[in-house]
């Protein structure tokens, strides 16, 4: 378990072992603490036992979908704050909207290159950063 | 004639008569020669005095009793123009003795007649016997004797009568003179009644004249020579006589009728002598009004008068107005005839110009007109056939029987069918026979009009009708059998239409789905050789950079056709969203420009922009406007090896467009070919070994998205001189 430091804390929540690890591999490698979850409900938890800076949310999951799964974190007060990056195989109409609906701070379609992902968390970073929210343990990771 | 008196005395002597002896011893004596002068003054004083015939006999026969003591004596008188002697006075006999003693002048058996005719004395004795009486006259002397003595003025020539003189002895002396002066009295008397008779009948013929001429309704005048009016009846003094106080206007026709009566009359006159016929015009007095009259003159010849004319004026005013009416009336019947003939004749042509037969028969059913089309059904044709003549026979009795059906019935009018032949062909010939019958103004009948109307062609209208309507039901059955038909085929292929789109969103479904399931993998895949490539495991070798290479690049080449048929098939089903917004041109170029710089970079090609800075935003779809622009250039990049790639926008003329257009200077694309490059799948180099990557969808997917943004694609080319192609979009792309 790694405690909250330095180091940028991401909840990757993927039910794709391979994406998943594949991504939290990567973050890693790029300088981020990782903590991972394989659906809505688990994510929840993580969530709230981890304070994560930010979750990169697959939106196709079992027991509790993504949807479901940011509305509940937007709606929980110790959540609220944390920013939700929806990632979705799925491009067709209407995917985007709803996660917007439910709460997601920016969106992501598969497939999407490990680089491109980190480059995504750093703009939203910034962006929360900006608005003075954990701005403390963000702005030492950004570049 | 001369007068003839006849007087006839009886002596009686006055003892005899006295005694009442019946002896007729007479003894007759004379006191003086014949009388007295006085007693024969008295006689002529007496006759003075007197002027009637029996009065002056009986007053002659009293002298002559008293002055010559004759004591029977009876005067026969012959009046003129008599044919008897009549007894007109006596003495010594009662009255009534007398009264009807008369004598005819034709009984020459009685020997008065002789006596009074030959002018001679007779003397007839008394009778003893039977035989005596025969030879004797009956006479109220009876068997005493007398003297029968001719009396008149200028014996023997002129005896008017005669005297019977009882006594059987000679005659007293004074009979003599006192036969002729009576005689002479009786034939003055006589005279005098004569001319007094005569003098009343003139005046009576004389008014029976006029009131005979006055009667006559026509005028009637007696003129002179000179046309002066001598005589003239009522009728004709009206026209030609007016006194002083009559109006003006009467007297000028009076004068005016006078002027044209004696022009008339005297230029007739010099023209003849005798009856002539002429018209002569008159005006009438009374009202003005003309009156015509027929002039009728003849010319009297009197000696002791002179000449006169005699003119008749007969009225034929009337006449001429009756015979004027006549020739009027005339006229109209002739103008009436020939009206009827007129009318007749119209009524024939009218009738026989029906094509329908016609038949008129009389009240008694016999047929008295029928017009021409009847007669050919009705009338044998001269040179007919036996057969030909038996069937116009027929038609006849049919009709016939049709008539009587019609004459016996109450009906007015009767419509029927009768089954004739026609006599031409023999064929049967139905007929409708339409009957009227015509009726006098007393309700009598008159005419029975038929006309009859060949019913064969009704019939065959009606049979060809039937078929038609047959071949119509059965066109109708049919065409609703057919309708039925599609019907089910409709419903079968709108099933078939619903089960293709179900199918096609199933196929859209599954693609979709199919990407999604083809990009879970794939991404890991990419990421992991990303990594590797990045030495996130440590630095690989050269080598194995180079076949990392090889698997990044080949799986963003599957990622790219799996992302490309997914556009494709979300275009398809309709699940791509249109988010228009208003953005500059110049600004999409310059971001499409960015994101190329790499590819840009590796290449030795020089990139031109041109778009105005003044051309107006476009409303459209940025995203998807991106697109098509980045694959436009990325394939101007793939098929241009040197030279210039240029993009340029322009506003189009007299048009609500924009063109942004990609020329390149690469190989270009022959004329034929520039229509495939936009199919499905299509790269002009299809083999396995193919010079130039690519999905082949590009082109076909930025067609669907300008078509889905109301614009269009175009190329222009030129096989290894380079392609230009030209998007097109609406300024303003309506929602």
């Amino acid at each position: 378990m790694t405690g909250k430091g330095e180091r940028p804390r991401v909840l990757v929540v993927d039910d794709y072992p391979d994406a998943r690890e594949m991504y939290a591999e990567y973050l890693r490698f790029a300088g981020f603490d990782v903590i991972e979850a394989g659906n809505g409900l688990e994510a929840l938890q993580r969530a709230s036992d981890s304070q994560p800076d930010i979750i990169l949310m697959d939106l196709s999951l079992p027991v509790m979908d993504g949807w479901e799964a940011t509305r509940r974190l937007k709606a929980g007060k110790a959540t609220a704050d944390i920013p939700v990056v929806a990632l979705t195989g799925h491009a067709l109409a209407g995917f985007s909207d709803g996660a917007k609906k439910a709460g997601c701070d920016a969106f992501v379609t598969k497939p999407c290159l490990p680089e491109d992902i980190v480059k995504e968390i750093h703009r939203v970073l910034d962006i929360a950063s900006k608005k003075g929210r954990r701005s403390g343990k963000y702005a030492k990771t950004s570049r | 004639m001369p007068p003839l008196v006849a007087v006839a005395g009886v002596q009686r002597p006055r003892a005899a008569k006295a005694n009442g002896s019946a002896a007729p011893h007479v003894a007759i004596q004379v006191g003086e020669e014949g009388g007295t002068l006085a007693s024969r003054l008295r006689l002529l004083e007496g006759f003075v005095a007197r002027t009637e015939l029996t009065d002056c006999g009986n007053y002659a026969l009293q002298w002559l009793g008293e002055a010559l003591r004759v004591a029977q004596s009876i005067c026969l008188v012959k009046p003129r123009g008599a044919e008897a002697l009549y007894a007109v006075a006596s003495h010594g006999f009662p009255g009534s003795a007398i009264a009807r003693f008369s004598v005819p002048l034709e009984d020459w058996d009685n020997p008065l007649i002789p006596a009074f005719s030959h002018h001679k004395h007779a003397f007839f004795p008394g009778t003893h016997s039977a035989a005596d009486r025969k030879r004797r006259p009956l006479t109220p002397f009876e068997d005493a004797a007398f003297h029968a003595i001719p009396v008149g003025p200028a014996l023997p020539d002129e005896t008017v009568g005669l005297l019977l003189v009882g006594g059987a002895g000679t005659l007293p002396p004074g009979t003599q003179w006192f036969t002729s002066v009576f005689g002479q009295k009786l034939d003055q008397i006589l005279r005098q009644q004569a001319v007094l008779e005569g003098e009343s009948r003139q005046g009576r013929e004389r008014s029976l004249l006029y009131s005979i001429i006055n009667a006559v309704t026509d005028p009637i005048l007696l003129t002179d020579t000179e046309g002066r009016l001598l005589i003239a009846n009522t009728r004709a003094l009206g026209l030609f006589t007016a006194s002083e106080e009559e109006s003006e206007g009467r007297r000028s026709a009076v004068r005016m009728n006078n002027m044209l009566l004696s022009s008339a009359l005297s230029s007739k006159a010099i023209e003849e002598i005798g009856a002539t016929r002429r018209e002569l015009l008159l005006v009438n007095p009374a009202d003005g009004s003309d009156l015509l009259f027929e002039l009728l003159s003849t010319v009297t010849e009197d000696p002791r008068h002179g000449t006169g004319v005699v003119s008749i004026l007969r009225n034929v005013t009337d006449l001429r107005r009756a015979s004027e009416e006549i020739e009027e009336n005339y006229r109209r019947l002739r103008l009436a005839e020939s009206q009827a003939r007129a009318e007749s004749d119209r009524l024939n042509l009218i009738i026989d110009s029906v094509a329908d037969p016609i038949v008129v028969a009389d009240a008694s059913g016999a047929t008295s007109l029928m017009n021409e089309p009847a007669e050919r059904l009705f009338t044998v044709p001269q040179r007919a056939s036996a057969i030909e003549q038996r069937w116009v026979q027929a038609n006849d009795a049919h009709f016939s029987s049709f008539i009587a059906g019609m004459l016996v019935s109450a009906d007015q009018r009767r419509a029927g069918e009768i089954g004739l032949v026609d006599p031409k062909t023999g064929e049967p010939m139905p007929v409708e026979a339409i009957a009227g019958k015509i009726l006098s103004d007393h309700g009598e009948l008159t005419a029975v009009v038929t006309i009859l109307h060949d019913r064969r062609e009704a019939l065959e209208k009606a049979r060809l009708y039937e078929q038609l309507k047959q071949a119509s039901d059965e066109l109708e059955r049919r065409i609703q059998a057919a309708t039925a038909d599609i019907a089910q085929q409709n419903e079968l292929l709108r099933r078939q239409a619903i089960e293709l789109e179900q199918a096609s969103n199933l196929k859209s479904q599954f693609l979709a789905n199919m990407s999604h399931e083809f990009r879970t993998p794939l991404n890991a895949m990419l990421g992991y050789t990303s990594m590797l490539l990045q030495g996130v495991g440590g630095s690989p070798s050269a080598a194995m950079k180079r076949q990392l290479s090889r698997i990044e690049s080949n799986g963003r080449h599957l990622l790219t056709i799996i992302n490309e048929i997914l556009d494709i098939s979300r275009i398809e089903a309709g699940r791509m969203p249109l988010q228009i917004s208003r953005f500059r041109v110049a600004d999409l170029v310059a971001e499409v420009q960015a994101e190329l710089e790499p590819i840009i970079l590796r290449t030795r090609l020089a990139v031109k922009v041109d778009v105005p800075r003044d051309l107006p935003a476009l409303a459209s779809d940025r995203q998807k406007v991106k697109q098509i622009l980045l694959n436009l250039l990325s394939n101007a990049f793939k098929f241009t090896h040197e030279g210039t790639v240029t993009i340029s926008a322009r506003r189009l003329q007299n048009d609500r467009k924009i063109a942004l257009t990609v020329a390149d200077s690469g190989i270009g694309i022959a004329q034929a070919d520039q229509e495939k490059i936009f199919e499905d799948f299509r790269q002009l180099d299809n083999s396995p070994t193919r010079a130039y990557s690519g999905t082949g969808l590009g082109l076909s997917i930025c067609r669907r998205l300008a078509d889905m943004l109301d614009g269009r694609i175009t190329v222009e080319s030129q096989l290894g001189l380079g392609s230009t192609f030209t998007l097109e979009l609406p300024m303003t792309r309506r929602k």
